[in-house]
C-alpha cells in the first residue's frame, strides 16, 4: 500500500482540480508559453537573417549559438540573478522573484534553440530558393518573409523543442523566481521542493501533468510535420 | 532605355568574362540578343551555358565587360525573368506560387488573383491551382515555372535547359509554350545541349565550348554551314573538346 498511496493521492489531486495544484500548473504554462513566444519573436527573424547573410565571423556566431543550446539552466539563472538583484545593473526594475524574471530567464534558454534550428532549416530552404528569389528581384527582408512562411511547419517543430526545454528545466526559474508559494512556484520547482519535504503526492501529481504536457507537445510536433507534408509538399 | 543598347537588341554584351577562384570559366566574349528572336545558347555540358545565362540575368557579377539590358521594371512587370533547369517550386499551392511572384514585383493586391488566374488559364494549369506545387510532375512543375515567369510580363526571358530533365512528351509541351511566347513577341534566350531541340527552336545561335564563344549567327546558316571545326564536329554528333 505504501507504494500505491502517493500515486492514488496524486490522481485524486488531479481529478479534484485542487486550486493550489491548478495555480502551479497555470503559472508554469503562462511563464513558459510567454517565454517561447518572446523567443520566437526574436529568434525566428534572427535565425533567418543568419541563414541568408554572409559576413566575416559568421561561423563563429553559428558555433556560439549552437553551443548556447546546451547552456546549463542554473548558469542562466545565476546570470539573471546577478543582473536583476537589487545591486545588479537591472536591479532598479525590481523584477527578481517575479514571474517576469522567470519569463526572461526561460526566454534566454529557449532563444538559442530557436535561432539555431531556424538558421538550419532556413539555410537549407535558402539553398533551394536563392536564385529564384533573387531572379524575381526580392530583397533580404522579402526573402526572409518568404522563407519563414515556407518553413513554417519545420519551424513550429523548432518552437516546440524550445517549449520542451523550458517546461523541463528547474534551475533557472528556481534561482530567479525563488519558488515562492502562489507567486513563483512552478511545476518543476514544486516537484523539487515537495519531494524533499516528503509530500510525494503533490510532486507525483505535478510530474504526471508534466509528462502529459511533454507527450502532448510531441504529438503536436508530429502532427504538424504530417500536415506540413500534406499542404506544402 | 538604357544607354548603349542598340534599338534592335534586348541585350548586348561586350568583353564579358567570369572566373571563380582564379579559374576562368567564361572567356571574354561579346554578342547581342535581337529583340523578339529566339537565341539558343548551344554547346556540350560544361561549356558555360548556364553561367552565361546567369550573368546575363544578373544573378552573377561578371569580372570584366558590360552587359547592357533593360533593367527598368515598369509597374507590375519585370523587364527580364528566368526559368531554371530544375524548377524552383515554393512550398505552397500552384496558385500561391504565381501570386507570390506577382506580389514580389509589386503588383497591387487587388490584381493578384486575376493575374494569377490569367497565367494559369493561359498554360492549362488552372485545374491544378490548389495542388501543392511540389506534388506536380516534373513536366507540370516546369510548365508552372514558365507560367509564373510569363505572369511577370517580361520582354526578355532566360531559360536554362528548360526541358533537360523531362520526357519527350513534356519536352514537346514546353517547346509549344516557348513557341507561344515567341509569337507574343517575348525575346527568348535559352540554353540547351540538345542539337535537335536547337534546330526546332532557334532563330539565332551562340555556340559555346569550354567557356569560349566559338560561333554566333543565324540558326539556319549555323546548321547548314558551320564556320569552325568545333561547330562542324558538334553538329555531326562528335564530342567537342
Amino acid at each position: 500500500m505504501d507504494d500505491a498511496s502517493p500515486f492514488m493521492a496524486a490522481l485524486t489531486l488531479i481529478l479534484r482540480l485542487d486550486p493550489a495544484f491548478l495555480s502551479i500548473v497555470g503559472l508554469s504554462l503562462r511563464v513558459t508559453l510567454t517565454a517561447v513566444c518572446l523567443a520566437a519573436l526574436i529568434g525566428l527573424p534572427l535565425g533567418a537573417l543568419l541563414a541568408v547573410s554572409r559576413f566575416r565571423g559568421r561561423s563563429v556566431v553559428i558555433v556560439a549559438i549552437n553551443a548556447l543550446m546546451g547552456l546549463p539552466p542554473v548558469v542562466v539563472g545565476l546570470t539573471f540573478f546577478l543582473l536583476l538583484s537589487r545591486s545588479g545593473p537591472l536591479g532598479s526594475f525590481g523584477l527578481l522573484f517575479t514571474p517576469s524574471a522567470m519569463i526572461i530567464a526561460q526566454a534566454s534558454l529557449v532563444l538559442p534553440i530557436v535561432i539555431a534550428l531556424t538558421r538550419q532549416t532556413v539555410e537549407d530552404l535558402w539553398a533551394n530558393y536563392r536564385e529564384y528569389l533573387l531572379s524575381i528581384g526580392m530583397g533580404p527582408k522579402q526573402a526572409i518573409m518568404t522563407l519563414l512562411w515556407d518553413a513554417r511547419f519545420s519551424l513550429a517543430t523548432a518552437l516546440l523543442a524550445g517549449f520542451g526545454r523550458a517546461t523541463a528545466e528547474v534551475g533557472a526559474v528556481l534561482i530567479v523566481g525563488g519558488n515562492i508559494a502562489g507567486v513563483t512556484r512552478m511545476m518543476t520547482t514544486a516537484i523539487a521542493l515537495e519531494t524533499s519535504k516528503g509530500d510525494l503526492a503533490l510532486a507525483l501529481g505535478l510530474g504526471i501533468i508534466l509528462v502529459g504536457i511533454t507527450l502532448l507537445v510531441n504529438a503536436l510536433a508530429f502532427g504538424m510535420s504530417r500536415i506540413g507534408v500534406r499542404h506544402a509538399g | 532605355m538604357p544607354d548603349n543598347l542598340p534599338p534592335d537588341a534586348a541585350l548586348a554584351v561586350t568583353d564579358l568574362s567570369f572566373a571563380i577562384d582564379g579559374i576562368r570559366l567564361i572567356h571574354p566574349m561579346g554578342f547581342k540578343v535581337r529583340r523578339g528572336r529566339r537565341l539558343v545558347v548551344l554547346g556540350p555540358n560544361g561549356a558555360g551555358k548556364s553561367l552565361l545565362l546567369r550573368l546575363c540575368h544578373g544573378l552573377l557579377r561578371p569580372d570584366t565587360g558590360q552587359i547592357h539590358r533593360n533593367d527598368h521594371h515598369p509597374a507590375g512587370r519585370r523587364a527580364h525573368a528566368m526559368v531554371f533547369q530544375t524548377p524552383v517550386m515554393l512550398r505552397r499551392s500552384v496558385f500561391d506560387n504565381v501570386t507570390h511572384a506577382l506580389a514580389a514585383i509589386g503588383v497591387p493586391v487587388a490584381q493578384l488573383k486575376s493575374r494569377a488566374v490569367e497565367a494559369l488559364n493561359r498554360f492549362g494549369l488552372i485545374g491544378l491551382a490548389d495542388r501543392p506545387a511540389r506534388w506536380l510532375s516534373g513536366g507540370e512543375q516546369q510548365r508552372l515555372a514558365i507560367a509564373r515567369a510569363w505572369a511577370l510580363r517580361p520582354e526578355l526571358l532566360f531559360l536554362d535547359e528548360p526541358s533537360a530533365a523531362l520526357d519527350p512528351s513534356a519536352t514537346r509541351s514546353i517547346e509549344a509554350m516557348l513557341g507561344d511566347l515567341h509569337a507574343e513577341g517575348v525575346t527568348l534566350m535559352m540554353s540547351t545541349h540538345d542539337l535537335s531541340q536547337a534546330r526546332r527552336l532557334a532563330d539565332d545561335v551562340l555556340f559555346l565550348a569550354s567557356g569560349s564563344l566559338v560561333e554566333a549567327g543565324e540558326a539556319q546558316r549555323f546548321f547548314n554551314d558551320p564556320q569552325t571545326a568545333q561547330a562542324r564536329a558538334f553538329i555531326a554528333g562528335d564530342l567537342v573538346w
